[in-house]
């Protein structure tokens, strides 16, 4: 997969926890995935459609997604309380549409789906022409994923692409 | 969370909010913002169709319309509230923040774009900006004036 396509989505994390739990994120490991993604805690997945075409899932240990629900909320968050995963994906919809915004505004052209949560254990394995790759961050509330699985589609960016005359 | 200088119409109500967001966590997010802002919350809407229809019941000062949404996006909702309330203001809250997505929202009818994740002093001086422009409030700080 392409760095230069990955890196908004590290940035974006970045910036997106910095300024919801005013604490850095450090990225500690970058694997590839090679079975299905088994999630480690609440986990949300975004798909997007376009010149490129994927979906991304973060993945949030329990601890970490309830600091962030209670630093939020600015009160103390039971676990079983629905705004912990609600938290989880507006989470995942920030640091997806930052990093989309950047790709767009380089000229990659796509559409991204509203968040939803992961509910199943496993999520499915990437197609047999994406790769994704597993980002773990370190944040002082707990480890945060980021799953991301992409393709890029070189025809439709060029049929989108300006004809020049002469 | 910090509190500004309350934000009050002419007539010295609070302003009155619309916040349209699918996510329960980013309504109840704003909701503490505006409230912050001296604001209340007239209503709420999880989606465009739904926004229309809350639009005509609680006729709010001002709207805080996501955009990534299912059943109708938030572009479009913009351009039928301000088809049927010409008046409407609206402001695009978002974390898809391109500028063909900003552009679309500014043609169909939006005043102003916030991309997510929302600083309160960003969105509180963009509402002041939006309200202050139509004559809804009285700017900040002439209040003191006004009463001496």
């Amino acid at each position: 997969m392409k760095m230069d396509l990955i890196q908004p989505f590290i940035g974006s994390l970045d910036a997106v926890l910095a300024e919801m739990m005013q604490a850095p994120a450090t990225i500690m490991d970058l694997s590839m995935e090679e079975d299905g993604y088994r999630k480690r805690g609440l986990a949300a997945e975004v798909m997007f459609k376009g010149q490129i075409e994927g979906r991304i899932v973060l993945d949030m240990e329990p601890g970490a997604a309830v600091k962030v629900a209670g630093f939020l909320t600015g009160s103390e968050v039971d676990p079983a309380e629905p705004i912990v995963p609600e938290t989880v994906c507006e989470l995942a919809n920030m640091v997806i549409g930052n990093a989309v915004t950047q790709l767009n505004d380089r000229g990659f052209q796509f559409k991204v789906f509203p968040p939803s949560v992961l509910s199943s254990e496993q999520c499915a394995k990437a197609g047999q022409d994406s790769e994704a790759t597993i980002l773990r961050f370190e944040t002082p509330c707990g480890n945060v994923y980021l799953n991301i699985a992409m393709k890029y589609h070189a025809r439709r960016a060029r049929e989108r692409a300006p004809v020049v005359a002469g | 969370m910090r509190q500004f200088e309350p934000l009050t119409r002419k007539d010295h109500q609070p302003v009155r909010y619309l916040i349209v967001d699918d996510s329960v966590f980013a309504r109840k997010s704003l909701a503490k913002m505006v409230e912050s802002f001296g604001g209340e919350l007239a209503g709420e809407a999880g989606d465009g169709c739904t926004a229309i229809t809350e639009y005509a019941r609680v006729k709010p000062d001002i709207v805080l319309m996501d955009i990534t949404m299912p059943q109708m996006e938030g572009i479009e909702a913009v351009e039928r509230i301000v088809q049927e309330h010409p008046t409407a203001r609206v402001v695009m809250v978002s974390s898809v923040g391109y500028q063909d997505n900003i552009l679309a929202a500014l043609q169909k009818g939006a005043r102003h774009f916030v991309q997510k994740p929302v600083k309160p002093d960003a969105l509180y001086e963009i509402i002041r900006y939006v309200l202050n422009d139509d004559g809804v409030t009285t700017p900040v700080g002439a209040q003191g004036e006004n009463s001496r």
